[in-house]
């Protein structure tokens, strides 16, 4: 369903992807793990038509996303790292225009609305401004948002980050049934080891934009000679704390929060 | 075409749903038009102008459609990062019509906020010359929001983040208002001053909607408000719509 050859991005003289390859079967649930700055979201970006990669291939379901971005857009759906609702409108509404936005006709996004907002329990409030909303709810509403449009494949940058427990069960229970029921391939990123080892069929860690590893949990787990995928990812990717420079991004998120107060 | 629409009501609804903020938005038109208008007006009708209140009305709504018209296009700004911005610009849909939505519902906006300014003003005591022209003005208003909006957008798409908010504020929308002869009339001024307010769009969107309120009272004339307002209008959207096709995420 994916497939990546030699994927490579630069910025100026710095590279964040290096030269990464793999492939991600149909119906699949891809966990790609890495520190900060290792080139996920980058990655992420390049997949989903955002940004253009410096060298190598990438097909999406057959597609390049490059050359036949619309087509490619139609087949994938994401949820990103930053929330990206509209916090005025409702769930309901929020729905309706992400399906208008991806040509779903009326009545089959009526139906699947109602369909996934009942999955994803938030059903009862569906008319209440999402601004209203728990962190859990709004991230709940993404995801079922991104599936309306019955996509092959489903990005999750960091879909957790944030939410207690309960909700992050919850959350991934869910997706695991729709994976299922529609055989929906999955690539997702996470912070928290525990949830790619539960949740995913295959992993993959990047680090200093190196693909450093790749295979099941077990295996990956094997390879490092540990316990838990946790000590597995650390062995892999070392112990020194990675530290960004804030970017624009970083500074509108800390400005959205002091004026927001957390609501948005 | 329903890309657009449903854009348009996206707009239309989250203002018709900040009721505080329908109220709030109309507090500083209102300071201008009583303050300014009623305290001027003495030595106005000294100086050989006439009524101020009259003068200064349509300039008001001007002012009203101008603020709202570019801060809905600098709205994006905020979208761009947190907002629903880019769940839109990932979707299989040209940006064009994403911005063109985008733009008329932030137009459509100004307008009725115009509207709102325009019933002010006549309880205030605005007396339109001629109703049978009255209604063109409506005309300019709608072209005032378009500039803007589109300007709006041009600006919000090129800015990184909120810093720069300040600076447009500053250098960009008041000088426009304080120059569109808004507030005095536009005759008789020095030569930088009255080359430089001949150079500000909306001079000419005040001055249609005075024309047209106001008959006989104009400093360009009718045609040529509505000439240039429609060609600044395109120039805007054609740089609106190309800043906006390149916003990386």
């Amino acid at each position: 369903m994916i497939h990546v050859h030699n994927l490579v991005k630069s910025f100026g003289s710095f590279t964040a992807v290096n030269d990464v390859s793999f492939e991600v079967a149909e119906g699949e649930i891809f966990a790609f793990l890495g520190p900060n700055g290792a080139g996920k979201t980058t990655t992420i970006k390049m997949l989903t038509t955002l940004l253009k990669p410096t060298s190598g291939s990438i097909r999406l379901d057959g597609l390049d996303p490059q050359t036949r971005q619309n087509e490619a857009r139609r087949r994938f759906g994401i949820v990103f790292q930053d929330p990206s609702l509209d916090g005025d409108s409702s769930a309901w509404e929020n729905m309706e225009i992400h399906g208008v936005l991806y040509h779903v006709p009326h009545k089959i996004r009526r139906q699947r609305t109602e369909e996934l907002l009942k999955l994803f329990e938030l059903w009862e409030r569906r008319n209440e401004p999402v601004k209203k909303f728990s962190g859990g709810m709004k991230r709940r509403l993404e995801i079922a948002r991104g599936f309306l449009h019955t996509p092959r494949i489903l990005f999750l940058d960091e879909p957790t980050l944030g939410l207690d427990p309960q909700s992050r069960n919850q959350l991934w229970s869910h997706v695991k049934e729709v994976n299922e029921r529609e055989k929906v391939t999955v690539f997702l990123t996470t912070h928290y080891m525990d949830e790619a080892d539960r949740v995913a069929h295959r992993i993959g860690v990047i680090d200093h934009g190196k693909l450093v590893a790749q295979g099941t949990p077990r295996e990956i787990k094997e390879q490092t000679g540990t316990e838990s995928l946790e000590d597995a990812f650390l062995a892999l990717t070392g112990a020194t704390i990675r530290d960004e420079s804030a970017d624009a991004a970083d500074k509108v998120r800390q400005f959205a929060k002091m004026w927001s107060g957390g609501k948005r | 075409m329903s890309v657009i629409y449903i854009l348009w009501l996206r707009e239309l609804k989250r203002y018709l749903r900040s009721r505080v903020q329908i109220v709030v938005s109309l507090g500083q038109p209102m300071l201008y038009l009583l303050v300014l208008g009623f305290g001027m007006a003495p030595i106005f009708k000294r100086a050989g102008y006439g009524n101020y209140l009259q003068f200064i009305a349509p300039g008001v709504i001007g002012m009203t459609v101008l603020f709202s018209s570019i801060f809905s296009g600098l709205g994006l700004l905020w979208d761009r990062q947190f907002g629903f911005l880019k769940e839109t610009l990932v979707a299989p849909v040209p940006r064009l019509q994403i911005m063109i939505g985008r733009t008329l519902g932030g137009a459509t906006v100004a307008v009725i906020q115009g509207l709102l300014v325009a019933v002010i003003c006549v309880i205030a005591g605005f007396r339109p010359g001629s109703l049978a022209t009255a209604p063109f003005a409506l005309g300019f208003m709608v072209l005032i929001a378009i500039v803007f909006a589109a300007l709006g957008v041009a600006i919000g798409s090129s800015l990184q983040d909120m810093q720069g908010f300040q600076l447009i504020m500053n250098f960009l929308v008041m000088p426009i208002y304080f120059l569109s002869g808004a507030l005095f009339p536009l005759t008789g001024l020095s030569m930088p001053l009255s080359w430089i307010t001949a150079a500000d769009p909306l001079a000419y969107g005040i001055d249609g909607m005075r024309s047209m309120f106001l008959v006989g009272i104009t400093r360009f004339g009718a045609p040529t408000d509505l000439a240039v307002l429609v060609i600044v209008g395109a120039i805007f959207l054609i740089v609106g719509a190309y800043r906006f096709s390149k916003i990386e995420i």
